[in-house]
């Protein structure tokens, strides 16, 4: 999956999000010298390879309510993990959700999903509801409450086009 | 500031996706049965009253190029604001998070390659004499997130 200079600008251009104008597109085209049809072909071609996720709105979780957040880890058995785990990520509280090794004896957890509710009690609620869908699959749980935000950047594109 | 329906009927539609071409917001707007000015004009009460964080694409880091990897150690209580003091300090830190579990340090490293990751994660494990673990992602699930408004 290759990107290039063309690609990097308009990566670069939108990352900070489309301009709430009538013709977003024909403007950020405007901005970077190509052509409105072009942009469009290119923004296609990196939704298409999986570079763009999808062009969307992230609303505010706090704004909406949704306090409370905790980090869930299982121990599921491998054979079953890749079925499992796109269950667990198919569910409308689970953002992310990823399969990693474990790190024995210290961390006996492969599977990650970060549950998202309105009130911790709401989370374990979730969290139990996880835990009837793995059933016995799953050999261990646990999960991880945020207690402090150390540091927070934003994962931006450096600029690497000369 | 307080959302009405019409608020959160775009909020919802909006999470799903939004369309690549000419007029795009008409297109949502007559989706909705809204008018191109007022989603507009809605759009842009929501960024700046902050109910909207983000609104445009979301690319994955990792298709961009670079590395990530999620790390975490367990600091001694004593020795948590040293050893924080020498992990924020380093730039390939993205994310840094206390979290209540005896590994009580999870942070993201950010390389431009994946060798970078383990000769950071070395590196921190010498400065700070605490072991730091990986978990790379082996796979990835998510596809499901919906914040209902």
């Amino acid at each position: 999956m290759t990107i290039d200079a063309t690609d990097r600008r308009i990566i670069a251009a939108t990352q900070g999000g489309l301009p709430l104008v009538p013709e977003p597109y024909a403007q950020i085209a405007e901005d970077l010298g190509i052509e409105e049809a072009a942009l469009c072909t290119r923004l296609r071609a990196m939704q298409d390879r999986g570079v763009i996720r999808r062009i969307a709105v992230a609303p505010n979780h706090y704004a909406l309510g949704m306090t409370a957040n905790g980090m869930s880890v299982w121990d599921v058995d491998d054979a079953r993990i890749a079925e499992l785990g796109a269950k667990v990520g198919a569910l409308e509280y689970v953002s992310h959700s990823y399969e990693r090794p474990r790190a024995l004896p210290d961390w006996p957890y492969n599977l990650f999903a970060m549950i998202h509710g309105s009130s911790r009690e709401e989370v374990e609620e979730k969290r139990a509801q996880i835990a009837a869908l793995l059933g016995d699959a799953c050999r261990g749980r646990d999960i991880l409450y945020s207690t402090r935000i150390l540091k927070k950047t934003g994962l931006r594109l450096r600029s690497k086009e000369g | 500031m307080s959302l009405d329906a019409t608020d959160r009927l775009i909020l919802n539609h909006l999470q799903d996706g939004f369309p690549i071409g000419p007029s795009p917001y008409l297109k949502v707007a007559q989706d909705l049965g809204l008018s191109e000015d007022e989603l507009l004009s809605r759009l842009q009460q929501m960024k700046e009253a902050r109910v909207i964080t983000r609104f445009g694409p979301f690319f994955d880091a990792e298709a961009m190029g670079g590395a990530f990897c999620l790390c975490a150690m367990a600091v001694p209580d004593g020795e948590f604001e040293t050893v924080l003091t020498k992990v924020n300090a380093r730039p390939e830190v993205a994310h840094n998070y206390e979290r209540s579990h005896r590994l009580n340090m999870w942070f993201v490293l950010a390389t431009e390659s994946e060798h970078e990751i383990e000769a950071v994660a070395k590196s921190l494990e010498r400065e700070t004499g605490q072991r730091v673990l990986c978990f790379p992602k082996l796979r990835e699930f998510f596809i499901g997130f919906r914040v209902a408004a």
